[in-house]
């Protein structure tokens, strides 16, 4: 281990590139920044040793020295960057629309798109996002965060904060901007500094050194925002946790009353009443539009209430004390007791209970003979009418459909499309009269009845879909982001900006200055300091036509 | 400071260095490995075979024992067999004829089935009962709240539970006779 | 309906003041002052018409949010026309500071292809629909615009520095890239050329589809090339489309607009070949030659720092603003769609730019490839990302 013991006397660690006391280049390492062959100095970091770059020993080390590199940094970002692209080349699996004809994975994709939809079904790309390897990119990116952080932080804190104002003249001239003036008097020297504390620079001087320093505070923005990043991971590695988030969906129809999934019974939702509202046609506003698109929706509200539920185990009956009673809107979420509801489906025109009459067959006009009324939720078997007439309801199809042997089913749980079949007993008859009614449907059992049902009327209510959720680690991603944000806009929104003067004995003046970025403004801001002297402005040496090749 | 000192110190610094960064690439090596893993367990409140089965009461619609109500933990000491399922749902209604064939027998030795709807109406379970003659309890899940209870997703699904309450097996899908019975004879009572 | 007259009006004044105004920024050529603070008339007119443009166009956003009730920002047309008063926005503030006309010559007509290309999209208000009535379509919808004009900046000053700095004498790779560039900048010219001569035309043919069951008619404005995917043609008289827009193209109406894109490619390619012809040189290398009097460097650093601002604002407008109106109206923050994604991929890809240029020295042209780049991922998310890939953003 030999360390670098500059002119100066100050002993630099391995891997520095400019002298950390009076900036001088260090020979041998200017290849580090590629400073060889410049004649600008290379000033990121301010010439530090970066401890990576230097060791090489350990497996630890080794790896240590892998992620500090930035641009191991880059290309984790590009991989990342590219990986993302390919998965929006298809839908994912959950935006597969819900109109497909087949929303199976493994039908779906190759009967949509074919042999590459095939090979992006394989491949796993449909969950591309969730994937363990995507995961494992961003958890790279993340390491290679703390690690080139880290690396990078501690010498350059340390070389900002022990900054000397005495430089080393090739330090000096190898700024990117720079003049020698022959002859200055103190007078003036004293001007430039009166008019460099009125533009808020720092000034330290030694030996007729002089260092003029601003906004160093942008320099950290990089780590700043870093450590805002990593908040951001950190909150993201909670959330698969169930301490910290919990999805659930529900879906509630009108007049019923539901336990939320995930609270283990301890809340229960009502749904008071689905509200459904579509823009007016009429509105002079949106009339172009609306003859073209046709309806627009513009609300959709859930009026209901929660319950907190008492019961001693679950299934039993419970006891439910009203907590809230709101409406949920779309963008109008209801929180209560650290949880959420959400509007998020809905399913319009349920069935929610039927009136039959029934009248002789051959009665053209169908004059009702008795009516009976079947509520949907909760079918009575029997019924008895005022005429004396019994009506047995044998099968309930609250979803009907023929399946594939021909017998009739129902598709689903849910009065949506409801068929019944009735054994009609008319008075002092005990032979009954089979008939099936459907929405469209009536059937005569034998086509000998002398009965036939019709339906007179019916009501129907609406399904509201709820989700119900807690999300605990949103305030850490909310530190997280405000962070960065802090972080970007102190990096970005503000410049480093140093000026080093140096008055030789012999009235000769040499300027050097620099900024991590906005040249222009510290042009500016030398243009005006040095305004009414004989201090030469300083010359921009670079050429950047030159430096690409 | 004499060379040797000087030697000393590096060396410390050095091995400091080296627990620092070991700590810090354990942490970062950790949390990456804690965030795939527990981001591919789909469900972390799934439950699987190992757990213990959690109690829960519930209305009998059946009518072939005269209980109102089931609990689950009075049948401990019974191998129970919880099956979800739907009027509506061809599969689970596939394997009814099954669990109603070997019912005698394993109720007899010392097994219960629980048959738990997730119908909206009790009106449908009871023409179901009826088609199939089901002579072991059925019990109607009203509120969803026993669903949610056992995460349970699409239906049939099937839980053996064995004599001391723990979940033995976890069958989602449809059963066959023969798988059926092999579960069954896995949960039988000592 | 006054109030909505005045708008499109004002919207249409603010074009042609943008158009003027780039004829008096080409005319500071002539002034061959350009690193210096004193400007020439021609300078000072230009400058102050593209504020009144400015103005104008301000006029057009407040009278046509009055008139709707809501900000215009909620549909194709209304966010293009925002993005290209950001764009304009963010060249006068940059205008202010580094006095240089040329960026206005460049900066403007990209500004006005932009909002050109957004009035060939439907102009009617329209009404909003329950998830996007929230102030945060403003505050998200607005943001992201002003980052996006903000990193528009930094597209238009790279392709000066490329036009200025690739050399023209010999033809090489960097050429014709710049050359596809410039092309891309045609076909977006020949959409609204196009576009504009048959809607002069009233060109109408009506297609009848079938999603499942339902029957769906759309109308094409431009003659039928490729139809929508299993669709008959309906009106009579016009010319019988050539094929079908293949299965794939999944946003709403996609086949109407694939063949947008086809009618634009023809006649972007046309106008480009026929600028070729009369130029009889690479319109790079025509181009060149306006910029001889700028400093290359300057323009390097316009660029640097037009991403260094709006890279935080498009942040905070494009990711945070996002994520806390999407966690607000779908109840989670981040959901992986489509439009999601490739704010992600902006995102990351200006990242990636900031590293290659802080740490590893990316300076002039790599870096001034790389800003025209980020701008193409932006126009991408923005045209076939709706265009393509449907999602919870297809109405912009």
């Amino acid at each position: 281990m030999k360390q670098v013991k500059c002119e100066c006397g100050h002993v630099n660690p391995l891997g520095t590139v400019l002298c950390e006391s009076c900036g001088k280049p260090i020979e041998e390492n200017q290849h580090i920044d590629g400073n060889e062959g410049k004649k600008l100095l290379n000033m990121r970091y301010d010439g530090t040793a970066r401890r990576s770059k230097t060791y090489n020993k350990s497996i630890v080390d080794r790896i240590w020295s892998f992620f500090s590199s930035v641009k191991v940094g880059v290309w984790l970002i590009v991989l990342a960057l590219i990986a993302s692209m390919i998965g929006t080349i298809f839908p994912q699996e959950m935006y597969i629309p819900a109109d497909a004809p087949n929303r199976d994975p493994a039908v779906f994709y190759e009967s949509q798109y074919g042999v590459l939809g095939l090979i992006f079904y394989q491949l796993g790309l449909h969950n591309l996002y969730s994937s363990w390897w995507y995961m494992l990119l961003i958890a790279l990116i993340g390491v290679s965060l703390v690690i080139c952080s880290l690396d990078r932080f501690i010498p350059l804190f340390r070389a900002l904060r022990h900054q000397n104002p005495k430089k080393h003249q090739s330090f000096l001239s190898r700024q990117r901007l720079y003049s020698e003036t022959e002859s200055s008097t103190d007078d003036e020297l004293n001007m430039v500094k009166k008019q460099l504390k009125i533009r808020r620079y720092n000034i330290k001087e030694t030996e007729g050194y002089l260092l003029a320093e601003k906004g160093r505070f942008s320099r950290w923005g990089p780590y700043v925002n870093h450590i805002g990043l990593i908040i951001i991971l950190i909150a993201a590695i909670l959330r698969t946790t169930p301490l910290f988030f919990m999805n659930e969906y529900v879906w509630v129809r009108e007049g019923e009353i539901e336990v939320l999934p995930g609270s283990n019974g301890e809340y229960y939702v009502e749904n008071k009443d689905f509200i459904f509202e579509t823009h007016d046609e009429n509105d002079e506003r949106f009339k172009e539009a609306l003859s073209k698109e046709g309806m627009v929706a513009s609300n959709y509200q859930t009026d209901v209430v929660v319950y907190k539920a008492d019961r001693s185990i679950p299934g039993e009956e419970p006891e439910l004390e009203p907590i809230v009673e709101d409406s949920i809107q779309m963008n109008k979420p209801l929180s209560f007791e650290g949880y959420e509801l959400i509007q998020s489906w809905y399913q319009l025109n349920e069935f929610s209970s039927m009136t039959f009459k029934i009248h002789e067959t051959s009665d053209a006009d169908e004059k009702s003979l008795g009516s009976f009324t079947v509520d949907l939720r909760n079918p009575q078997p029997e019924f008895e009418l005022d005429n004396g007439f019994k009506v047995v309801l044998d099968q309930y199809y609250p979803d009907y459909y023929l399946d594939d042997n021909g017998i009739p089913a129902s598709e689903t749980n849910f009065p949506r499309n409801p068929a019944f079949v009735f054994s009609i007993y008319s008075e002092g008859n005990d032979k009954p009269e089979v008939s099936f009614v459907g929405i469209g449907r009536n059937i005569d059992g034998t086509g000998e009845n002398n009965y036939k049902l019709g339906i007179q009327e019916f009501e129907m209510h609406d399904v509201s879909g709820l989700t119900f959720k807690y999300d605990r680690s949103l305030p850490f991603f909310g530190i997280g982001a405000a962070i960065f944000m802090i972080g970007v806009i102190q990096g970005m929104y503000w410049q480093h900006r140093r000026i080093w003067i140096h008055k030789r004995k012999d009235g000769s003046l040499v300027m050097a200055a620099h900024t991590n970025k906005n040249w222009f403004g510290l042009k500016k801001d030398i243009e005006v300091v040095t305004q009414n002297t004989n201090i030469k402005m300083v010359e921009d040496q670079q050429e950047l036509d030159e430096k690409d090749k | 400071m004499s060379l040797e000192n000087r030697k000393k110190s590096k060396k410390i610094k050095k091995r400091n260095r080296l627990i620092f960064r070991s700590i810090i690439l354990v942490v970062l090596i950790g949390a990456t490995i804690f965030a795939i893993v527990s981001n591919s367990k789909a469900d972390n409140s799934i439950y699987r075979a190992g757990d213990s089965a959690p109690d829960f009461q519930l209305k009998q619609v059946s009518h072939n024992n005269n209980l109102e109500n089931v609990q689950l933990s009075n049948l401990e000491g019974k191998g129970v067999m919880l099956n979800f399922w739907g009027t509506w749902c061809k599969p689970c209604e596939a394997e009814m004829p099954y669990m109603e064939k070997l019912y005698p027998e394993y109720h007899d030795k010392g097994i219960e089935i629980l048959a738990v709807s997730l119908d909206n109406t009790e009106l449908v379970i009871n023409r179901f009962i009826d088609k199939y003659d089901l002579t072991f309890p059925v019990l109607h899940d009203t509120t969803g709240e026993i669903r949610d209870l056992y995460k349970v997703g699409p239906i049939p699904s099937t839980f053996f539970i064995s004599p001391d309450g723990e979940i033995k097996e976890v069958v989602n899908g449809a059963l066959t006779l023969e798988k059926l019975e092999r579960s069954l004879q896995s949960i039988l009572p000592e | 309906m006054d109030l909505l007259n005045i708008s499109s009006t004002a919207l249409y004044t603010a074009f042609i003041l943008y158009l003027i105004a780039t004829f008096f920024f080409g005319a500071t050529i002539k002034d061959k002052q350009t690193d210096n603070n004193k400007k020439g008339f021609s300078g000072k007119i230009a400058i102050t018409l593209t504020i009144i443009g400015f103005l104008a166009q301000l006029v057009y956003f407040t009278t046509r949010w009055i008139s709707s009730g809501h900000a215009p920002v909620s549909n194709m047309f209304e966010f293009l026309t925002f993005l290209g008063m950001a764009l304009v926005f963010a060249f006068i503030i940059l205008y202010a500071y580094y006095k240089l006309s040329f960026l206005g010559l460049f900066a403007l007509p990209i500004s006005m292809i932009i909002i050109a290309y957004a009035s060939m999209f439907p102009t009617d208000i329209s009404p909003l629909v329950p998830s996007l009535q929230s102030h945060w379509l403003y505050i998200h919808v607005t943001t992201v615009a002003l980052g996006q004009g903000i990193l528009g900046i930094s597209f238009v000053v790279g392709l000066m520095y490329l036009i200025k700095e690739i050399d023209q004498t010999v033809k090489s790779k960097e050429t014709t890239w710049l050359e596809i560039v410039m092309y891309i900048l045609f076909v977006f010219i020949g959409f609204i050329v196009i576009t504009t001569s048959f809607n002069l035309m009233n060109y109408n043919a009506t297609f009848e589809y079938g999603p499942g069951n339902r029957t769906v008619t759309t109308d094409y404005h431009l003659p039928a090339i490729a139809a929508p995917t299993n669709s008959t043609l309906v009106t009579e008289d016009v010319m019988q489309p050539w094929f079908e827009t293949p299965e794939w193209f999944q946003g709403e109406d996609a086949g109407r607009k694939f063949n947008t894109l086809i009618w634009s490619v023809i006649t972007g390619t046309i106008i480009y070949l026929i600028t070729r012809l009369i130029l009889r040189k690479r319109v790079g290398a025509t181009l060149q030659h306006l910029l001889k009097n700028i400093k290359a460097d300057l323009l390097d650093e316009i660029e640097y720092r037009s991403v260094a601002i709006g890279f935080p604002v498009f942040t905070l407008g494009g990711l945070i603003f996002a994520a806390i109106w999407a966690e607000i109206a779908w109840g989670r923050f981040w959901g992986w769609d489509p439009k999601e994604v490739w704010a992600f991929v902006t995102w990351l890809f200006y990242a990636a730019y900031l590293h290659l240029r802080l740490s590893r020295g990316w300076h002039g042209k790599k870096s001034a490839w790389l800003a025209v780049i980020g701008f193409g991922i932006i126009m991408f998310n923005l045209i076939v990302v709706n265009l393509v890939l449907a999602g919870l953003h297809s109405y912009a």
